[in-house]
């Protein structure tokens, strides 16, 4: 397998990649004591936020059942869906461009961006051009690219990358992001303090004469509607909006999973959405705009519609239920694993649970070290809870384990331990005979544990284990025999 | 519904006596006037069976307290729960069909265990791998299984009406405790409060609440050696909380977890130990389980 780089990636599917696999990436990123601070600090407070905002719904459930119910459905004619907002979008004077993977997404967008002559852009928060690695990708064409998104500026100017699907800054607290601004900013206060409404003015100041000046917007999108060629952005800061309004040319980048059939089904997403991602009822700013309004806004509406892997994902009945995810980071938020390693332990752009099933649902389990991404959860259902589109991603996680398991069965020329364990295990746990055998052996574990009665260190894999934890001393006999002897011969 | 297969198996119905005598323990008239007697199948789980056979026996006992006869089908070994979320699924397979085999009889009216999670397992998982690997038939006798399978709290409150342990079970624990959820009991099973219920009223029982007891323990089966730096971390912080509640001892319905938080607290030195709740509920006055 090659390396894979930002904005130069290997097949061209652009940053969905783990490229160490995630024990190992776990392990450095469980090192930084400051990040897990942050991050815990965050996760806790949003957590909170999220469960008050949604228990004031009573109809929270069949919210997301809804939800759930019109991806599913949307999912299941996907191609209708797409057409439908195709000649919408194409009638209201918007042009629809198609790519199948990071790479055409990218050429797409540079000659659009060159047409107007333009050498620099404003940018919409999205993930989907942070996917196929749109900014590097332009850079290397000479155009240069501006987050205004308060958090994806705070990225950029810090030369860092995203953590988190919501808050990319999430691992940095406004201590760090104070300095980060005094060090990178061409102008800004020497007397910078860190209170948000300071941090809010200097990126204000930043961005105010970009927003006046650029030509070109460039976007993503929540949501498309089939029935009216309408697209939607769901933001907190107005950043958004002025890319969306100020320009000529406005181009968007959209995964084709994010097309809605009828514009009613924002009442459902527009509930979902902001509880579930910054526990707000509300979010400040959404946008939507239909092709083109004669003489206001942009008057050049183009959108990408980018498969990148979709289409694949669609095709596992296991796994496709993740393409029904509507990026409100309510999974990485309550999980566990993640509020501990944070977001660039997990590689691509997409961490946490869902990024765990959809990085390789998207790019297929064998490619980079996709493969120890489903791993990466003690399946504790958290994420499945939070979920507003009820996605069973534990479920999901379990499938793509055996995909793992089963692409590496003829890699290997010897069974690794854990090949061997499973089929051992098959054998002692397949019938009760098996296991009442092996029970016999029972007070020989109990003499291994010696006098203080605990194994302390085990060999091989099992080392992972006694590394933090001991083994009780095994009873002398199982409850299969003491059955046996007590209540069977009486 | 339990009681659609219960109907031919009901083999006495009190509900005219002021009080009744079983095994020595006297229950009171309200008790059993909902109360069969039933055939309960044991599923001890392969954990339970091989490392904690006290906490089968306490659910034997438990069971046994409240007249029902306890069986034990000695087919059974395993849930596979390990094997399936190790990512082995024809491995697994042996182990899942075993226990579909063990359990798709007409001998018992409910199969109880004592663990949330294997139960979880059976309820979910097992219909799932039939379904992954292709097995129709195989799924429709597992949803069976499943409908008939109980983890230990959900039987005792919703089947056998138990709302006081003290005075149904004659439960008797004097000792202060913490309660961790497990995850699967707690998520795949909205356990809700049924375990906690259960031991706030043993008597005897000082409950003192864990700080985020919602949170996973770490633990995750294959996960705990796979990404064991992971789950180290999230034990720490479970074992933190454990400790500032000042119980002896960390109460749960899953002996797996206990055995990952009970490894860390050894391993530490710290002083609470786990127990499982059956432990707990079989604890009497005449015969109360030590620390």
């Amino acid at each position: 397998m090659t390396q894979v780089f930002l904005g130069m990636p290997a097949g061209g599917q652009g940053n969905l990649f783990e490229t160490e696999p995630f024990p190992k990436a776990a392990h450095r990123e469980l090192g930084n004591t400051q990040m897990r601070k942050n991050l815990r600090h965050a996760t806790h407070t949003i957590r909170d936020k999220r469960l008050n905002v949604v228990g004031e719904l009573p109809d929270w459930e069949e919210l997301r059942d809804a939800g759930s119910a019109i991806k599913n459905l949307t999912m299941a004619n996907l191609e209708e869906r797409l057409e439908e907002f195709e000649k919408n979008f194409t009638a209201r004077g918007g042009i629809v461009h198609w790519a199948r993977d990071a790479d055409e997404a990218n050429k797409i967008v540079t000659e659009l961006v060159k047409a107007t002559g333009s050498k620099e852009v404003v940018k919409v928060k999205s993930m989907a051009t942070q996917e196929i690695g749109l900014n590097e990708h332009l850079e290397t064409e000479g155009i240069e690219a501006f987050e205004t998104d308060l958090a994806e500026l705070i990225v950029q100017l810090g030369n860092d990358k995203p953590s988190h699907i919501l808050v990319p800054a999430i691992h940095k607290n406004r201590t760090e992001v104070r300095d980060i601004f005094l060090k990178e900013m061409p102008v800004v206060d020497p007397n910078l303090t860190d209170e948000p409404a300071k941090l809010a003015e200097a990126a204000r100041k930043h961005l105010r004469k970009k927003f006046l000046s650029a030509k070109v917007a460039i976007s993503g999108a929540n949501f498309a509607l089939a029935d009216t060629g309408t697209l939607g952005v769901v933001e907190s800061e107005g950043n958004g909006r002025m890319c969306l309004t100020l320009p000529e040319t406005l181009i968007t980048v959209m995964g084709i999973e994010k097309v809605l059939p009828h514009w009613e089904d924002i009442e459902v997403f527009m509930q979902l959405l902001p509880r579930s991602s910054t526990g707000e009822r509300m979010n400040p700013y959404t946008s939507l705009w239909t092709g083109v309004s004669e003489d206001d806004g942009p008057q050049n509406v183009h959108i990408v519609l980018l498969d990148n892997g979709r289409t694949r994902a669609l095709a596992d009945r296991f796994g496709r239920t993740a393409l029904n995810c509507i990026r409100c980071s309510a999974c990485m938020n309550v999980c566990p694993v993640y509020e501990r390693t944070g977001g660039h332990a997990y590689g691509s752009t997409y961490p946490g649970p869902i990024g765990a099933i959809l990085s390789p649902l998207l790019t297929g389990i064998e490619v980079e070290e996709n493969g120890s991404l489903p791993y990466a959860s003690s399946l504790c259902g958290a994420c499945y809870d939070a979920c507003p589109v009820k996605i069973n991603i534990p479920e999901i996680l379990v499938h793509l384990r055996g995909e793992d398991v089963d692409a590496n069965r003829d890699k290997h020329k010897l069974p690794t331990q854990m090949d061997l364990l499973m089929k051992g295990g098959s054998w002692a746990l397949g019938k009760g005979k098996n296991l009442g055998l092996l029970e016999k052996a029972l007070p020989l574990g109990r003499l291994m544990s010696g006098k203080e009665k605990k194994i302390k260190k085990l060999p091989g894999i099992a080392a992972g284990w006694t590394a933090s934890r001991d083994i009780p001393a095994p009873p002398n006999k199982s409850f299969r025999d003491w059955w046996s002897d007590e209540k069977e011969s009486k | 519904m339990w009681s659609d297969h219960l109907e031919y198996k009901v083999r006495a119905i009190t509900t005219s006596l002021d009080y009744y005598e079983v095994r020595g323990i006297v229950w009171s008239d309200h008790t059993l006037k909902e109360s069969f007697i039933m055939r309960i199948a044991l599923f001890a789980t392969c954990i339970v069976d091989a490392m904690y056979p006290e906490t089968a026996k306490s659910t034997v006992k438990i069971l046994e307290r409240l007249g029902h006869e306890v069986i034990f089908p000695k087919a059974q070994a395993c849930c596979g729960q390990m094997h399936m979320n190790s990512g082995y699924m024809p491995e697994a397979l042996p182990v899942v069909e075993n226990h579909i085999n063990a359990f798709d009889t007409e001998d018992y009216d409910v199969a109880v265990a004592p663990s949330g999670s294997c139960v979880a397992s059976v309820k979910h998982q097992h219909p799932f791998l039939a379904e992954r690997l292709g097995k129709p038939e195989l799924k429709e006798r597992a949803v069976a299984v499943g409908k008939r399978t109980y983890e230990l709290s959900q039987l005792l409150v919703d089947v056998l009406g138990i709302t006081n342990a003290a005075e149904q079970l004659g439960s008797y624990f004097p000792q202060t405790i913490t309660y961790h959820p497990s995850c699967h009991g707690m998520r795949s099973l909205k356990l809700g409060d049924r375990q906690l219920d259960l031991l706030k009223t043993v008597g005897g029982i000082t409950v003192n609440e864990l700080p985020e007891a919602d949170q996973c323990c770490g633990f995750g089966g294959t996960f705990s050696i796979k990404n064991s730096d992971v789950s180290t971390a999230m034990l720490e912080d479970k074992m933190k909380n454990i400790c500032s509640t000042g119980a002896s001892a960390c109460a749960g319905g899953d002996a797996s977890c206990l055995m990952h938080i009970g490894g860390g607290l050894s391993r530490t030195g710290a002083k609470p130990r786990t127990l499982h709740l059956a432990d707990i509920l079989a604890s009497t006055m005449e015969e109360t389980v030590s620390l």
